[in-house]
């Protein structure tokens, strides 16, 4: 114990006594040049463990998930377009991506006690990780689809009539979230038995709105909740 | 191993329209895309809109009575095993010219009379 303390008066001591050879120019230039570099060695370090390679490099994640994900349309398809692991699981602000990179922490606990190094235990366990990221994604309303597929942007007059009038009822009145009709958009799916299906609304979330992530629609909703007339007339 | 060429895969019907039946017991088909809908021993994707409990919410019309039908002709609470995977009967169509002529005739345009109507 006495060591310790020592050791903590000792660069207490440092920490408080003022520089007596360096100059106040070396220190601070210094001191910004090594934030800088700090810094960027940080990001970096972090968009490495944001991409598809990184994580496919775990066997988990490249012979479960990773295989059922090239068998989809966010694959492969017609525009070329490819959403790679993060562009999903991760969000892109940094404040979410970071909070996001902790819990993720638990992973690599996982991964070293090898929770899921089998088939069998990735399967067992499907069901469980799978809901994970359903509440994250409806907790967010689906922002992460959304950085891709905003509902401002969706052409309604594209899509088949049963798809627009669909989206029409449950998205855009903003009374379901993406995630809760598209589960397994991009993986295999767990055991539904008891699942509902996505359209119908769980019975605590009738009539209440999600946050949208477009403000417009919020606008929209506002502005039919103070004018009920003048949004009739509109339509 | 020679690559072949081959024809672009035709687009599927997606109209949301029923067809009529070319005979009784035909089994209908998919009048929309079930591009990616998942259909294994886990989940269902069908059936989240067809079967009996869902059809008042969702529209879709529901699965015949037959479906829930045991082999011994013993109706159950839920979709036969038997009659679980629809794609092994229920098929999306194209529209495209038939490979060999079709001369198939509507049972109603060979003269049969219903019974009864003599």
């Amino acid at each position: 114990m006495q060591w310790i303390k020592k050791l903590v008066l000792w660069a207490w001591g440092i920490l408080t006594t003022p520089a007596a050879t360096l100059g106040l120019g070396f220190l601070t230039l210094g001191g910004f040049v090594g934030g800088v570099i700090f810094w960027g060695a940080f990001n970096t370090a972090l968009e490495v463990t944001n991409t598809e390679q990184f994580c496919t490099s775990c066997h988990e994640m490249k012979n479960n998930v990773y295989e059922e994900l090239t068998r989809t349309v966010h694959f492969s398809n017609r525009s070329g377009v490819r959403a790679s692991c993060p562009d999903c699981h991760v969000p892109h602000k940094w404040t979410d991506k970071i909070a996001r990179k902790m819990q993720a922490s638990k992973e690599v606990w996982g991964k070293i006690f090898g929770t899921i190094d089998t088939r069998r235990k990735f399967l067992d366990m499907r069901l469980e990780l799978a809901q994970h990221e359903w509440a994250r994604l409806k907790s967010n309303d689906s922002l992460e689809c959304r950085n891709c597929h905003s509902s401002v942007a969706m052409d309604l007059s594209k899509q088949t009539t049963r798809a627009a009038e669909i989206h029409t009822r449950y998205l855009l009145s903003g009374e379901a979230t993406c995630i809760d009709c598209h589960k397994g958009i991009a993986h295999e799916l767990p055991n539904m038995e008891g699942v509902d299906p996505g359209w119908k609304v769980p019975p605590e979330l009738e009539g209440q709105q999600l946050p949208q992530s477009t403000a417009i629609d919020e606008l929209e909703r506002l502005m039919t909740s103070y004018h009920p007339a003048s949004h009739s007339f509109a339509k | 191993m020679e690559s072949l060429p081959a024809d672009p895969l035709p687009k599927w019907v997606v109209d949301d329209i029923r067809k009529m039946r070319a005979y009784p017991d035909q089994p209908p088909v998919i009048p929309h895309s079930i591009e990616g809908y998942q259909l294994s021993v886990n989940t269902n994707r069908c059936l989240s809109c067809h079967k009996r409990e869902f059809t008042q919410g969702s529209g879709a019309p529901m699965i015949s009575v037959t479906h829930y039908l045991t082999r011994e002709g013993q109706m159950i609470a839920d979709v036969s095993p038997r009659r679980y995977f629809c794609t092994a009967c229920h098929v999306p169509q194209a529209d495209m010219k038939p490979l060999v002529e079709n001369l198939f005739k509507d049972m109603s345009e060979m003269g049969v009379e219903p019974a009864g109507s003599e």
